[in-house]
């Protein structure tokens, strides 16, 4: 079974700081890491092929250091790697383009399987995009996944129900944060990985046509959270006392 | 045209007060697409389309495949320049979907929407809440979801006429097969219109510790009991109407009370928005207390039962 994850680099959103005077985000020196549910995907896959075997290929689209994360993943038990560079005028257009073309160049392969969204900006486009560049059925919000010789059976999660779907080969499906955990590579499986290749594909290479973005981000604002950070931590009762006093005292007791 | 679509109704009408608005500006003429409720299309004309499109299909439910195919037979035959879509997760799948099929850029979650230097200009909120990107489309078609609740419905107008054309369509069939549709079991709780909101978090060890919060929640006015994410879909001990989060509930009660919650950047992602912010945790280092106005640093086990006394006390 040939089983393909798209992976992404992202900033490690919990780090990121605001700027107080140019209210803006600091992303400079912010750690980088694979984005959370992409890593349920690619756990999914892991568990796929342990029953069905087969082969893992993980594609991102990324700068160069994106390497070094995508070890991780081969650690975690992806086979192969394929990284294309992120060009510099780049939106979900772009990028869902380069990874279906990717995709078409591998060749043939019975499952895709994305995240849900990115945790950086939680979008969840790229998914439903390659599967409607390749024109195939979308299984999005996937918090189970049987897989069977001839197709593939999902519980989606919708919040307010959960839609049971089936669906023959080939098929993209995007998993939530909920539906596994992601394995810890073993010191075995870091040092084993070394030999795992990742394969770096050019822009040209995986589409013919020019690609221009359709969107472009003109500014990125920040949102500064200021609290007041009164904490109480010594006597217990003291503490209780002074907080119901200030809560009625700034009125939303009532 | 500005072309509008959801499958649910209420967000159809809060869609067309920005269509309407869009296309005053554009001169343009807004389209309301429904698929299979002819039912709503009088209503659709009076709160601001100039035409609804009422399609007639044998494909009644949902899958975006099927869905996105429709819209684009639409989309062939009336140019449209911008489609807004409702943020529901089916909206959402469809959106990017649509946008792949007709090569057109795609913004999701929209909370501002607008024309500026002659562009359609968006506003989202990105990096798990800490900022906001400012977007503009580079050419047409511009597709934009936008969730409920951003905008509120126009004004009923019965005086406002158009034009209601049923067409039949079938979209491109795909093999994937529903096979089942099962309601979530849902305690009828609306976090998101609470006034306060008593929020539990992991530091609870069981199930029937919750009670605690529930107390507490019981003494307050307006109140509803939230939660963060372990405990309803992980534990599974509140259903997913109490979750608050990135993936869960936007709330912006006056008062936000959370006990026994960490703070990671999804959770406080759902409820910065709030008035004051109350923070219980027995870990002093606990995240959430950099996002609170004021915390107790200890056992919530101990604290909330004197908090719901001294409440009591208080209010009389």
């Amino acid at each position: 079974m040939n089983i393909i994850v798209c992976a992404k680099q992202v900033v490690d959103v919990a780090e990121i700081k605001i700027d107080s005077s140019t209210k803006k985000p600091i992303l400079a020196g912010v750690p980088q890491k694979i984005s959370d549910m992409d890593k349920n995907a690619l756990e999914e896959a892991i568990k796929i092929k342990e029953k069905n075997g087969g082969k893992i290929t993980v594609v991102t689209v990324g700068s160069p250091d994106a390497k070094e994360r995508m070890k991780e993943l081969l650690a975690m038990g992806a086979d192969e790697g394929i990284l294309i560079p992120v060009p510099d005028q780049a939106d979900y257009h772009v990028v869902a383009h380069l990874l279906a073309g990717a995709i078409r160049k591998m060749g043939a392969y019975d499952i895709i399987l994305c995240g849900e969204a990115s945790i950086d900006m939680f979008s969840g486009q790229i998914g439903p995009q390659i599967a409607g560049l390749l024109n195939i059925p979308q299984i999005t919000y996937a918090q189970t996944l049987t897989v069977e010789h001839n197709k593939v059976t999902s519980e989606r999660n919708l919040a307010e129900k959960v839609v049971t779907i089936e669906s023959p080969f080939p098929m993209l499906i995007t998993m939530t944060k909920e539906s596994n955990q992601p394995r810890l590579p073993s010191l075995m499986a870091i040092l084993a990985s070394s030999n795992k290749p990742i394969h770096e594909w050019s822009v040209d290479s995986v589409i013919t046509e020019g690609l221009t973005p359709k969107v472009k981000t003109i500014d990125i604002k920040g949102i500064s959270m200021q609290r007041k950070n009164i904490i109480y931590q010594d006597d217990l009762d003291q503490s209780v006392g002074q907080l119901v006093d200030e809560l009625a005292k700034v009125g939303v007791l009532r | 045209m500005v072309l509008v679509y959801s499958d649910d109704k209420k967000l159809t009408l809060e869609l067309l007060n920005k269509a309407s608005e869009l296309g005053k500006e554009l001169h343009r003429k807004v389209i309301a697409v429904t698929i299979g409720h002819e039912e709503y299309s009088t209503e659709y004309l009076e709160y601001g389309a100039d035409m609804v499109i009422v399609v007639e299909t044998s494909q009644h439910q949902f899958k975006a495949e099927e869905y996105t195919s429709i819209l684009e037979n639409i989309m062939k035959e009336h140019q449209n320049e911008i489609v807004l879509i409702g943020s529901n997760k089916n909206g959402k799948e469809l959106a990017a979907r649509l946008a792949a099929k007709l090569n057109a850029g795609c913004v999701m979650d929209c909370t501002k929407v607008y024309i500026h230097d002659k562009k359609l200009t968006t506003e989202r909120i990105v990096y798990s809440g800490n900022a906001i990107a400012v977007e503009q489309f580079t050419s047409p078609p511009q597709i934009v979801t936008i969730p409920s609740k951003v905008l509120d419905p126009l004004p009923k107008n019965p005086h406002h006429k158009g034009e209601i054309i049923k067409k039949k369509i079938d979209g491109e069939h795909f093999p994937s097969k529903i096979l089942n549709i099962k309601e979530m079991k849902s305690e009828g709780v609306n976090v998101e219109d609470a006034q306060i909101i008593v929020s539990c978090g992991r530091g609870f060890k069981k199930k029937e510790d919750i009670k605690l919060v529930n107390e507490l929640a019981a003494i307050l006015k307006g109140r509803t009991v939230g939660c963060s994410r372990p405990i309803a879909a992980d534990f599974k001990w509140l259903s997913e109407d109490h979750w608050i989060g990135l993936s869960g509930h936007k709330v912006k009660p006056k008062l936000y009370i959370a006990c026994g919650i960490s703070g990671q950047i999804q959770h406080i992602a759902g409820m910065r928005d709030s008035g004051v912010i109350v923070a219980i945790n027995k870990d002093p280092e606990a995240l959430i207390f950099k996002s609170a106005d004021y915390g107790i640093v200890g056992d919530l086990y101990e604290v909330l039962p004197k908090l719901t006394n001294a409440i009591k006390g208080k209010l009389g």
